[in-house]
């Protein structure tokens, strides 16, 4: 089924766009209830960091489990900029995106000579010791305390307010990522980092470095993740270390297995389901790291390639993104 | 005619086992080289020292006079030095246009700026590797599985699209490690066809392990024998058949009324 | 003072050592890391608690019963968890031991709160001091040592000396083979997490004692702590394991005295990170060579 409707907007993909376009530009003004906007800004917000998880764990095979870390280095790197050196928003959320990024490339430099499982703890350990730092360091972060009074974007006199104009910022960088992921996965560089994935030996005897696409796939994703950090930051004017746990990653994880790791779509249900019926289901919110360990083995037993990833993607995307030259005379 | 290949005493240990002790081969331009020798002999271990997956203990080896000890393989790709797998190692969730796609240089060398923001130079560019690809495919008959998933096809044919594949790299020297093994008689045909067509036709070196005799016989210009080890004989394949040394190799000192 | 730090550090590396001993077992047949291990050592000293506090069981019966019922727990856990996905890729099978993980952590929270429980009130346990020159000894510790380093000895007489010792060992080199040889490789591989879970819950009961404390998220710390002492040790070596649980207890007892007791916790992921590094096969471990 999910075959069918890929193939469906893909044919009709000049009608599909705008409607869909349309339809989340107008949602304002049919979700007038500010609690619900709030609900919508935080899917944008998962889904930016379940797409750049998935980038690093789905595509390039690295389990990642410090991600929240990476989220939070983003917010408060945003947040400081803006507070301390009055840096606008969006300069801040590029120089955010620029240094988390690095942290993503210091982490990976060494990590990535590592196998697997142990890849997956030093991640976890690394995790760790940001929150510690955030928490610890309290001449730079305050500490527990968390740091408040983050200044809203501002862009060429006019300041962002109010939830609906939040809501389109959000909407911005969502689809800004979804784009970037999409057009990378389907590039060459995409294609040798799945490769590196697949099989490592393969993908080394045509030349394909691994060391390469794993730190690229480690630098882009968290430099994602600190991008919308810094979105977090301004949006909510306050951010505090506990927004950045380690159940905060184990929540992107999920989020991206339940969509399929290595599908791009999928990440962005993931996402969305996973913000929403927990808000649905108040109640159960005691229980929801619980349903959420348990769904991630559940998922692994029986559908591993999540509920989103089986109709996988278009068969050479790379062709069908390619344009046959002139040959002129050469033919 | 040029010395392609040149190994000076590689030598290779493992904790304590000598695999490959002091082989010193070469290998002339055009010439199809094959490794042949019982198993245990060296071969891949050696395949692997020439491909960069080990670095030997001693000695060194020369491609086209550079001295490539130690290189990594993907760095030999750059070279122009590339290599096939015994037990196939293509991506397998990958059609067979992308596992050739993304062993071409313009495409996996593809910047990220490039891939994201690119318009239609980038869709050119595209085209034109996406039209090499192809003519690969075309030369192997596999053009009308483009679509096809590299683990849906026949046995024979992944063997093929796997040397497909070293071909995308652009490399000019394959090695191809038991190219033919689990083929039929009619897919070896084809197989040797291909080779020939590679070496002859395309002006690249090939030099393969292979176990099947009548085959490696028919189609080698040389053949270098391994046997724990050591090289125990180089020359024509006429000259092979008949070395006393390399049969018993095979086949143990038989009884002593043995006659062939 | 020096003495006093050493075996301060040698009662806290026996109970890193038996926890180790779990991953290593773990590892060395079914090449996986269970992540999960860390909250069946923290819900091993739960239910012992739970033995005295609400049974009103004196220890020594808490011990042996809940020790029981983790690893009865281990085995429902490698049976939901771990076996039918036993062929699928390592990535799977990692994401599995993490939703294992987070449920039984989270799972311990709803049922006892994230705040810490104190075990002296029903432990049944007195304290005693003995007192040597500068060197404080508490009864607690040599039982804690004691126990530890019996407990280890039997492991070791049972891997080394009886028949299913030898099946496991047979299971750990190759379980392919063991199968052909008649092991019953499913039987051999409950019986491994069911020890493992076992000597885990007799450390969380250690633990808990010793420290007076036993809250939902100390198996996340102690985990990570006794992971990185398998490591250490080797993984996959039995030995490996009890040694690196000593080794690491001491180096974290002697850095937090001498160097900084704020970084406590960070000794054992600095060990971690070091061993990974430059020697990833660890003290007594084999180095694994990729064949191509």
């Amino acid at each position: 089924m999910n075959r069918k409707i890929q193939q469906f907007v893909f044919e009709h993909k000049k009608m599909v766009i705008p409607i869909a376009a349309l339809l989340l530009l107008g949602l304002p003004f049919f979700v007038t209830n500010s609690y619900f906007l709030h609900i919508l800004i935080m899917v944008c917000i998962y889904i930016c960091l379940a797409l750049s998880l998935n980038l690093v764990t789905g595509y390039a095979g690295q389990l990642v489990l410090g991600h929240a870390a990476f989220y939070g280095i983003g917010a408060y790197a945003g947040a400081l900029l803006m507070l301390k050196l009055q840096v606008n928003f969006f300069v801040a959320l590029l120089l955010s995106a620029a240094i988390t990024g690095l942290f993503g490339f210091l982490l990976g430099m060494p990590a990535l000579r590592l196998r697997g499982d142990y890849l997956a703890i030093v991640t976890l350990g690394f995790g760790e010791i940001v929150r510690l730092v955030f928490v610890n360091w309290k001449g730079l972060t305050r500490g527990p305390a968390g740091l408040p009074g983050i200044p809203s974007p501002q862009i060429f006199g006019f300041t962002i307010s109010g939830r609906t104009e939040f809501y389109y910022l959000a909407l911005i960088l969502a689809l800004f990522t979804i784009f970037f992921m999409v057009k990378l996965i389907n590039s060459g560089v995409g294609m040798a980092m799945q490769t590196v994935k697949n099989d490592e030996i393969a993908a080394e005897a045509i030349g394909i470095q691994p060391r390469k696409y794993k730190i690229m796939a480690f630098v882009i994703s968290s430099a994602f993740a600190g991008m919308i950090g810094c979105f977090f930051a301004s949006y909510l004017s306050y951010i505090s270390p506990t927004a950045f746990v380690y159940n905060t990653s184990m929540t992107i994880l999920t989020m991206a297995v339940l969509g399929g790791l290595g599908s791009i779509m999928g990440s962005i249900l993931g996402a969305s389901i996973l913000v929403i019926v927990p808000e649905m289901l108040r109640f159960l919110n005691d229980y929801r790291m619980l349903i959420f360990g348990a769904l991630m083995v559940f998922m692994m037993i029986f559908k591993p390639e999540g509920f989103w990833g089986a109709g996988k993607r278009r068969r050479n995307i790379y062709k069908i993104n390619s344009e046959v030259p002139d040959h002129g005379s050469n033919s | 005619m040029a010395q392609i290949l040149n190994t000076v005493n590689v030598t290779m240990k493992f904790a304590g086992l000598t695999a490959v002790d002091n082989v010193n081969i070469d290998q002339k331009e055009g010439e199809i080289l094959a490794l042949i020798g019982p198993n245990g002999a060296g071969k891949t271990t050696l395949f692997n020292i020439l491909t960069g997956v080990y670095k030997p203990t001693t000695g060194e080896i020369f491609y086209r006079g550079e001295n490539i000890t130690g290189l990594r393989p993907f760095q030999l790709v750059r070279k122009g030095i590339t290599r096939t797998f015994q037990n196939i190692r293509l991506f397998k969730d990958m059609t067979t246009l992308e596992n050739l796609l993304v062993a071409s240089p313009d495409c996996k060398d593809e910047k990220i700026l490039a891939a994201v923001f690119g318009g239609r130079s980038l869709r050119q560019k595209r085209g034109l590797v996406v039209e090499q690809c192809e003519s690969i495919l075309e030369t192997l008959k596999l053009q009308d599985k483009l679509e096809e998933l590299a683990c849906n096809l026949p046995y024979g044919k992944q063997r093929l699209l796997e040397i497909g594949r070293a071909l995308a790299t652009g490399a000019d020297y394959l090695l191809l490690d038991e190219p033919g093994a689990g083929m039929n008689s009619m897919e070896k045909e084809e197989l040797a066809q291909v080779i020939r067509y590679i070496t002859k036709d395309m002006h690249k070196n090939v030099l393969l392990i292979e176990h099947d005799m009548p085959f490696v016989m028919g189609i080698s210009d040389r053949i270098v024998v391994l046997d724990h080890g050591i090289k125990i004989a180089e020359g024509l394949p006429s000259e092979i058949q008949n070395n006393q040394q390399v049969i018993e190799a095979y086949l143990g000192k038989g009884m002593p009324d043995d006659d062939d | 003072m020096f003495l006093q730090q050493m075996i301060n550090g040698i009662t806290v590396g026996g109970s890193y050592a038996l926890i180790a001993l779990g991953y290593t077992m773990v590892y060395g047949i079914l090449r996986i890391v269970n992540f999960a291990h860390g909250d069946v050592f923290m819900m091993g000293s739960f239910f012992g608690l739970f033995c005295m506090q609400f049974l009103g069981m004196p220890y020594y019966v808490a011990f042996p019963i809940a020790a029981i019922a983790t690893a009865i727990m281990g085995i429902i856990m490698e049976r939901v968890a771990y076996r039918p996905i036993r062929t699928a890729d390592s990535l799977t099978v990692m994401i599995s031991a993490l939703g294992v993980s987070t449920f039984l952590g989270n799972l311990a929270m709803v049922l006892w709160g994230s705040g810490t429980h104190a075990f002296s009130n029903f432990s049944g346990i007195t304290v005693s001091v003995y007192r040597f020159d500068n060197v404080v000894l508490s009864n607690i510790q040599i039982g804690f040592i004691v126990l530890s380093v019996l407990l280890m000895l039997a492991l070791y007489f049972v891997v080394n000396k009886t028949k299913i010792g030898i099946a496991m060992r047979a299971t750990s080199h190759n379980i392919k083979t063991a199968k052909l040889m008649g092991i019953n490789t499913d039987r051999i591989i409950s019986f491994t997490f069911g020890i493992g879970s076992a000597l885990a819950c007799v450390a969380g009961l250690l633990v808990g004692i010793y420290y007076d404390a036993v809250y939902p998220l100390i198996g996340y710390s102690y985990g990570l702590k006794a992971f990185a002492a398998a490591v250490l040790g080797g993984i996959g070596s039995i030995p490996g394991a009890m040694l690196g649980g000593f080794i690491m207890g001491i180096v974290e007892t002697l850095g937090a005295s001498y160097i900084s007791a704020g970084y406590r916790d960070a000794f054992a992921f600095a060990i971690l990170i070091i061993v990974l590094i430059f020697r990833p096969a660890g003290i007594l471990g084999k180095k694994e060579i990729d064949k191509v």
